[in-house]
């Protein structure tokens, strides 16, 4: 039998079916079809899958759908206001802090929680925070000094 | 696979308890749900505890520190009190993966997993933390060191579960600290995990001494004679000499690509010998 779970996604009321064995990235992908979340290694490895859930930063391949019940699911979707880009996915494009972008969603979700709580990390903080993401293709510093340079930005410096 | 989340540690309890099903607890399920996708052995039933209140909690009261077993670890990190009177303790729970594991990782888990190379458990044992287990024959209180019995295998009977840690608050110029050598600066494995607890008097002479080890024998180890190594001198020289060869010797480690059995049996001591240091460093600048 399928499970009926009720929680709050990307900021909208969400109600879908699942298996109990079904992860949230599964569900995020296959059943609410809401693919910004990316699967890279599936066992926490990677932070391709990274949300944001009640405030705290996991990996949804690490979490089962069920046990999201009531709770507040942030993903990659919610970052732009709209067709607004957010100042980090601006300055990712400007940047070229990526090539394929499978990492990409991953990286944004982590470094908006890490801006959320500190808007003047230095670089060995933007570092560490991340280095549950892993990118087979930029070498990380255009990642990195993109963090730093919207942090920057939102402080009200000149980037 | 079945998912269950009580709001109780009787139901927990009970539902651990019945026999018939594979049923396994399931915290931040950083280690569970991994091992289920890459082992692709899930079992029956998987028993959420993250809804129970008592488990989900610090509380600090005359006599200590209460952390639940559910308790993520960047949630800990964040515990002030709790990192002003057990740094070491703190900065092994933080060590745990990376901010998403973070988010996710308990010390229940941790210690469950029964890895030789769980890092918060030198600390814990270092730190001389108890824990309350919760079984279908009511409650009892264990030491650290006392649960983990070699890899994948805890003392836990069947449908016990860990309720909470408890640390007292830090006697007189008391510090602990962990340390941990890996082959990069995050997200790898433990080659070493050294935690230590000690104790000083007025002068500077240690009065008491805990040295726990891990990754480095078939379970987290606690080694008494490191410890008694340094009573009663100041943290320096031969006493530290000799308590980092009272750790060496203690242990029993394997050769993998993180390190050989050698390299392991004289970084342990290394490893005692700094984290007794800084633990020092921090018990002097108590008062
Ligand atoms: C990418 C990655 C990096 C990691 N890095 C580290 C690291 O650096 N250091 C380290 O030590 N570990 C590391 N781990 C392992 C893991 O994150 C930790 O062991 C973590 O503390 C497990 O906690 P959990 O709450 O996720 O446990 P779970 O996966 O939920 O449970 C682990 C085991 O304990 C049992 N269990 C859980 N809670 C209880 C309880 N209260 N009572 C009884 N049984 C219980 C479960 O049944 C299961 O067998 C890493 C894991 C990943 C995926
Ligand atoms: S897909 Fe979740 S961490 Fe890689
Ligand atoms: S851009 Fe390809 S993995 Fe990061």
């Amino acid at each position: 039998m399928k499970r009926h779970v009720v929680a709050t996604i990307d900021g909208e009321h969400a109600e879908f079916l699942c298996d109990d064995g079904q992860t949230l990235l599964d569900v995020l992908r296959d059943v609410l079809h809401r693919t910004g979340t990316k699967e890279g290694c599936g066992t926490g490895d990677c932070g391709a899958c990274s949300v944001i859930v009640d405030g705290r930063l996991v990996c949804s391949c690490l979490m089962l759908a069920a046990e999201v019940e009531g709770r507040e699911v942030e993903t990659a979707i919610s970052i732009s206001n709209g067709d607004t880009l957010h100042p980090l996915q601006r300055r990712f494009l400007e940047d070229a802090a990526l090539q394929c972008g499978v990492c990409t969603p991953g990286f944004l979700v982590a470094a908006k929680a890490l801006l959320d709580r500190n808007l003047d990390p230095s670089e060995s903080e933007v570092r560490f925070w991340l280095a549950g993401n892993l990118c087979r293709c930029t070498g990380y510093d255009k990642i990195v000094r993109s963090v730093l340079e919207t942090a920057a930005e939102l402080r009200g410096g000149t980037g | 696979m079945q998912y269950w989340s009580p709001g109780s540690i009787e139901e927990a309890v009970g539902l651990l308890s019945e026999t018939g099903a594979t049923t396994r607890a399931l915290a931040g399920g950083t280690d569970l749900l991994a091992q289920i996708r890459i082992g692709g052995q899930a079992p029956e039933r998987v028993i959420d505890l993250k809804r129970i209140p008592e488990l989900g909690r610090i509380d600090v009261d005359a006599q200590g520190f209460r952390i639940g077993a559910a308790v993520c670890s960047a949630e800990i990190g964040e515990h002030e009190e709790l990192r002003a009177a057990w740094p070491g303790v703190v900065e092994a729970a933080e060590l745990i993966g990376s901010t998403q594991i973070q988010g996710r990782a308990s010390l229940g888990g941790n210690l469950c997993n029964a890895s030789p190379a769980a890092d918060s458990v030198p600390a814990l044992i270092a730190a001389g933390a108890t824990c309350t287990l919760a079984g279908p024959d009511g409650r009892r209180e264990v030491r650290v060191e006392d649960v983990v019995l070699g890899p994948g295998q805890t003392s836990l009977a069947l449908g016990e579960i860990v309720v909470d840690f408890r640390l007292p608050r830090p006697q007189y110029r008391t510090g602990d600290a962990y340390l941990r050598l890996i082959p990069r600066s995050e997200m790898d494995i433990a080659v070493v995990g050294a935690g230590v607890c000690l104790s000083l008097d007025r002068d500077g002479h240690c009065t008491a001494c805990r040295v726990a080890l891990g990754a480095v024998a078939p379970r987290p180890i606690l080694v008494a004679g490191a410890g008694e190594a340094l009573v009663g001198h100041a943290v320096e020289g031969d006493a530290l000499a000799a308590l980092s060869a009272a750790a060496s010797a203690a242990t029993d480690p394997i050769d993998d690509m993180r390190g050989t059995r050698d390299y392991r049996i004289r970084v342990a001591g290394v490893m005692a010998r700094r984290a007794a240091v800084i633990a020092a460093e921090r018990a002097a600048s108590r008062v």
